[in-house]
């Protein structure tokens, strides 16, 4: 437990740290916030859909805690060879703690950082629907978190090397968060593109957001929790197996 | 203190290490020189549980490290080739969280942490980020840090590559004062012969996975009918050089010391 702790406590110390890091990683969600909320709020509105912002809002937080928490598992890569991983790899511990110290740490970070992001939003005009419902909004940042988390370690574990980094990212993680429904309705979209949001974790991760935010769910709040909830110890057994695989 | 019988590993077709055997005492100060590609840091890895032996024995302070895994990794510290600290903490929280996973009880890490802070010439830097370090005081803390849970062994790959001959100077002078202080089992690797030399009291030469020559290092140069450990060294492994295909680890390697601006 020492172990864990100790891992968990340095992923955090390091976020506390880097401040610069901080401010930057909150420059992309502030661009989709902005941008996209306020830019295309006229066209949405006219469309009979109410505020694009207040739509959009969920989904950028959503898409905060994606970004931070799969790149903490992808950084797996690096710290393996490069940094502090590989001595923790030859310590006396077994390598599930390690995962587990790790991987709490690495969503720990994605949830503060969507915690600010949350308040960036309320300065720039945010209001959610009822405050009661924002610590459920909560509890899904923590299951996005764990999901992405976990497959980031998963991943990371597995890659060789820096080319396989883009190409997770760009027919990964992008089409994970494109396909979210961070941006867009998931009412009557084509059937392909359907198909491709249903099988999205993101998805439900999104619709939970808003579903506790905002009070609009596609498929309900708790089918959201369940979904992600499974997901997420397939990919921590996945991810864990994958660890302890590693060589180096 | 080590022990390896007829190890070999191999990758596919390609026999990294073939037929290795080798005995360290306790207390002794090993080298083990070879060209680029040899399998010096192969070897290191399967010494230190991070690779699996295709067959081979290996016995570290008696145990097997594939089957005592945990009870082993107690046994020995080890610096990797690469950086293995944590830029973003202190010197100080590096030692700290070392200690915490090898089990070190709090009294004693506070204590311990102080006292190889100082030996090594870090403890007025100990609350510094470790990203502000030079190469030279980076070496140093990881090599307190592998002392740290007073392991019987010290790995050491080729801890001074890219270190100016000052600091490579004061690393070994540190180095064999806690080996003869505390009778620390000393396994390295290094590409500057003098270094070997001067410093380890039996060597093994390397070459294509075989072990070519092992001895003292005047043992060395007497096989050899050479005058220097570099000499000899070449005599045995020849003039060729080794170009390697770039591996992984290689290419991540090149972007780090890009990133870096040269420095490790």
């Amino acid at each position: 437990m020492r172990a864990i702790y100790i891992l968990w406590l340095r992923e955090l110390k390091r976020y506390v740290r880097s401040r610069a890091q901080i401010v930057a990683s909150l420059g992309q969600p502030m661009l989709y916030l902005l941008v996209l909320g306020f830019g295309l709020g006229p066209v949405f509105q006219r469309a009979g859909n109410g505020s694009y912002f207040q739509f959009v809002a969920p989904g950028v937080i959503g898409m905060t805690v994606l970004f931070s928490s799969i790149f903490s598992g992808l950084g797996l890569l690096w710290d393996r060879q490069f940094g502090f991983l590989k001595e923790t790899l030859v310590a006396p511990v077994p390598r599930l703690q390690i995962m587990i110290g790790r991987t709490l740490g690495g969503a720990t970070v994605a949830i503060v950082q969507g915690l600010l992001v949350t308040v960036v939003c309320v300065i720039a005009g945010f209001r959610p629907h009822h405050l009661m419902m924002v610590p459920v909004a909560l509890l899904f940042m923590i299951l996005i978190a764990t999901v992405f988390a976990a497959l980031g370690v998963a991943i990371g574990s597995s890659l060789q090397d820096m080319q396989g980094f883009q190409l997770i990212m760009n027919f990964l993680v992008m089409p994970i968060f494109f396909l979210s429904g961070a941006l867009f309705p998931l009412t009557g979209l084509p059937k392909a593109l359907a198909a491709a949001t249903d099988i999205d974790p993101l998805t439900y991760g999104i619709d939970g957001m808003r579903a506790s935010l905002l009070g609009l769910s596609h498929f309900g709040a708790k089918t959201d929790a369940l979904v992600l909830a499974v997901i997420g110890a397939i990919l921590l057994v996945i991810g864990a197996h994958r660890f302890s695989k590693i060589e180096i | 203190m080590i022990r390896v019988r007829n190890l070999v590993k191999s990758f596919g077709a390609f026999t990294a290490v073939n037929d290795v055997s080798f005995d360290v005492e306790r207390g002794e100060i090993f080298a083990f020189l070879g060209p680029n590609g040899a399998g010096k840091t192969t070897t290191i890895k399967m010494l230190t549980t991070l690779l699996h032996p295709t067959s081979g024995a290996i016995k570290l302070d008696g145990l097997d490290p594939q089957k005592h895994q945990n009870e082993a990794r107690k046994r020995f510290g080890i610096v990797f080739q690469d950086p293995s600290l944590d830029g973003d903490l202190t010197a100080w929280e590096n030692m700290e969280v070392h200690g915490v996973l090898y089990h070190v009880p709090h009294r004693h890490r506070r204590e311990r942490i102080e006292e190889l802070l100082k030996l090594f010439e870090l403890w007025e830097r100990r609350k510094e980020q470790v990203k502000k370090f030079s190469g030279g005081m980076k070496r140093r803390l990881e090599i307190a840090r592998g002392f740290l849970h007073t392991p019987r062994i010290l790995f050491l790959d080729e801890p001074t590559l890219g270190l100016d001959p000052q600091s490579r100077n004061q690393l070994w002078n540190h180095v064999k004062k806690v080996n003869e202080a505390e009778k620390v089992t000393v396994f390295l690797t290094t590409h500057y012969m003098d270094e070997a030399d001067r410093v380890a009291h039996r060597i093994g030469v390397i070459d294509h996975g075989r072990l070519v020559a092992q001895g003292t290092p005047q043992q060395i140069k007497d096989q050899t009918n050479t005058q220097s450990l570099e000499e000899a060294f070449l005599a045995l492994t020849g003039t060729t050089i080794r170009d390697e295909s770039a591996s992984g680890a290689d290419q991540m390697r090149q972007f780090a010391r890009m990133w870096s601006g040269g420095r490790r």
